[in-house]
């Protein structure tokens, strides 16, 4: 292996420069103490405490959160349940139309899920507001989280569970003590997935929310189409705070579980 | 408990996916009314077929072929998605270049750093160019101070701020897959090709450039998908001469609440998307069936 050129590392620095220095000025910028946001008044943590204080983010914000845990958790067992009537569950009828139906809101645009939905909502008469929200994201996370748990399904060894069902275990006791363990870190990941796909959503969430509710993302679009603010300075900053220290702790864990595997397939092999 | 397993998703997506769809091909075909909702019933329950099917009428289609801001804002929006495919290809390809013969320890950090910006929220990622590119923003004051522009540049509400904010959220998409087919690239074979009196440019073109055909063509389809139907980039970053058709259906929903024109644009703008993705699907099929 050659040692790294200056034509990579150059690519690699200017390209992570890219990526991060954007989100590095917004940080930076939420402690300042001035109101002109392009203007250095000194540091100051004055508009984390506003934020505190603003009652309509406070309420978004937790309307979103509900949201995101309601229909992250539904999305993951019906996404599992997909995942395992396309890996598993052989053939039956329509199966090209559900696996169609799987793929097609991962490459559908925004605009037309959220249009659709609303229609939808409109035609039966139900009251939009936090459920029919709930309904289209649990929608469209529930094929993110079946596609990354189709994916371990169909790469683990099969004999493991009919090792299972022929030493006389139920299938769902196979399911609970064997497939389930197996899978289990893909189904986190698809589970955190669909949580922050609807934590960050803002079109199909604007097309099916109604008068009754406000998210954040809905919040913040509102605020941010009349220019910077540094509330919203300081509430992206507490949000990307959030995230990373999300994707860093599931790292380390994901990174253990590797570790204790290694561990584990070592002792066995003694 | 397999036909619950079955049944439970399925009913689910064709209750909240197909169904939906089916009401927006339908509503396209109806006429606009001055009622709430804003389009004729759906069906009536005192009609007949006959009569249901004579109600279908392509009038919100030819009125979009009429308007030419239907057209302009389909063809803008497909300019706009090609040129930030070609620019985060530009941008891409190095830093992907780069990971792949990065020291195999620090890999998984890298990778990790560039997949990190996905899981932020979109909207945030969009919104910091806002302070960026803005006439009194951030790089506008560091051309000044630097001397280099002598009046302040009107990036923000241009089509180039478009670019800019698409590049920046999708690159990672781009990046990962022409990774995951560089990666697979022999070191040795470069070295052999070196050996063979091929200069390290030529060797480039050679070997790296043909072996990592797949993964670019993948990671542009990943970019140029979504792009077309772009909503939030355009509204934040773009001009209000900046068409794209994502932003064109919202306007026609919220702001003129015509709903059938709306509908019908979301249904060309399917139309639009379906040759890009089963070209991207053959791609990955292909890679697939390499493998």
């Amino acid at each position: 292996m050659r040692s790294p050129s200056w034509f990579n590392v150059t690519s690699l620095a200017l390209g992570f420069a890219f990526l991060y220095l954007p989100m590095l000025i917004l940080i930076v910028y939420s402690f300042n103490g001035g109101r002109l946001v392009t203007v250095w008044a000194g540091f100051s943590t004055r508009w984390y405490a506003e934020l505190l204080r603003n009652e309509a983010f406070l309420d978004a914000a937790w309307v979103t959160l509900r949201v995101a845990l309601i229909s992250s958790t539904l999305a993951t067992i019906l996404g599992v349940m997909a995942a395992l009537a396309l890996v598993r569950g052989g053939r039956f009828l329509g199966r090209t139309l559900f696996s169609g139906m799987i793929y097609a809101p991962l490459v559908m645009p925004e605009v037309i899920t959220g249009l659709s939905l609303l229609l939808l909502f409109i035609a039966i008469g139900m009251d939009r507001g936090i459920g029919t929200i709930v309904l289209a994201h649990t929608t469209f996370s529930m094929c993110y989280v079946s596609v990354v748990v189709s994916a371990r399904l169909a790469s683990f060894d099969r004999s493991l569970e009919e090792a299972a069902l022929d030493l006389g275990a139920s299938p769902a006791e196979t399911f609970r003590l064997v497939t389930l363990p197996i899978i289990a870190p893909a189904v986190i990941s698809g589970w955190l997935l669909a949580f922050t796909l609807s934590l960050d959503d803002l079109v199909i969430a604007s097309f099916t929310a109604g008068p009754s509710a406000t998210t954040l993302p809905m919040k913040i679009f509102s605020s941010v189409r009349l220019g910077v603010t540094p509330e919203i300075n300081a509430l992206s900053t507490i949000l990307i705070a959030v995230v990373t220290t999300g994707v860093i702790i599931s790292s380390l864990i994901s990174k253990q579980a590797i570790a204790r595997k290694a561990r584990d397939e070592r002792r066995a092999a003694r | 408990m397999r036909r619950l397993t079955i049944a439970l998703p399925y009913l689910w997506l064709l209750a909240l996916f197909l169904v939906p769809f089916i009401i927006v091909l339908r509503i396209s075909l109806s006429d606009p009314a001055l009622a709430i909702p804003p389009y004729e019933p759906i069906w009536s329950k005192t009609e007949g077929l006959r009569d249901f099917l004579s109600r279908f009428d392509i009038e919100n289609f030819l009125f979009l072929t009429e308007d030419d801001l239907y057209w302009k804002a389909y063809l803008s929006s497909l300019k706009i998605a090609f040129i930030s495919t070609l620019l985060a290809l530009l941008i891409g390809f190095p830093i992907a270049y780069g990971l792949a013969r990065a020291p195999v320890a620090w890999r998984p950090l890298l990778l990790m750093l560039v997949i990190l910006p996905f899981w932020t929220s979109f909207l945030i990622r969009v919104y910091a160019w806002i302070g960026i590119l803005g006439t009194e923003g951030y790089l506008n004051q560091v051309l000044l101070g630097l001397g280099l522009i002598s009046a302040p540049l009107q990036i923000l509400n241009t089509d180039w701020a478009v670019y800019i904010g698409i590049v920046y959220t999708y690159v990672p998409f781009m990046i990962l897959p022409i990774y995951a087919t560089l990666g697979r690239i022999d070191a040795e074979l470069l070295e052999a090709a070196e050996d063979l009196g091929c200069s390290r440019i030529k060797a480039f073109w050679l070997v790296v450039v043909p072996l990592s055909k797949a993964g670019v063509i993948g990671g542009c389809f990943l970019v140029f998908i979504p792009a077309i139907g772009e909503f939030v980039i355009p509204s934040l970053l773009g001009g209000s001469d900046t068409l794209m058709i994502g932003k064109v259906l919202w306007e026609e929903f919220f702001n003129n609440r015509d709903w059938p024109v709306a509908s019908a644009v979301a249904v060309i703008l399917l139309l639009l998307l379906i040759v890009p993705i089963v070209l991207f699907q053959r791609n990955e099929q292909r890679q697939r069936d390499a493998a």
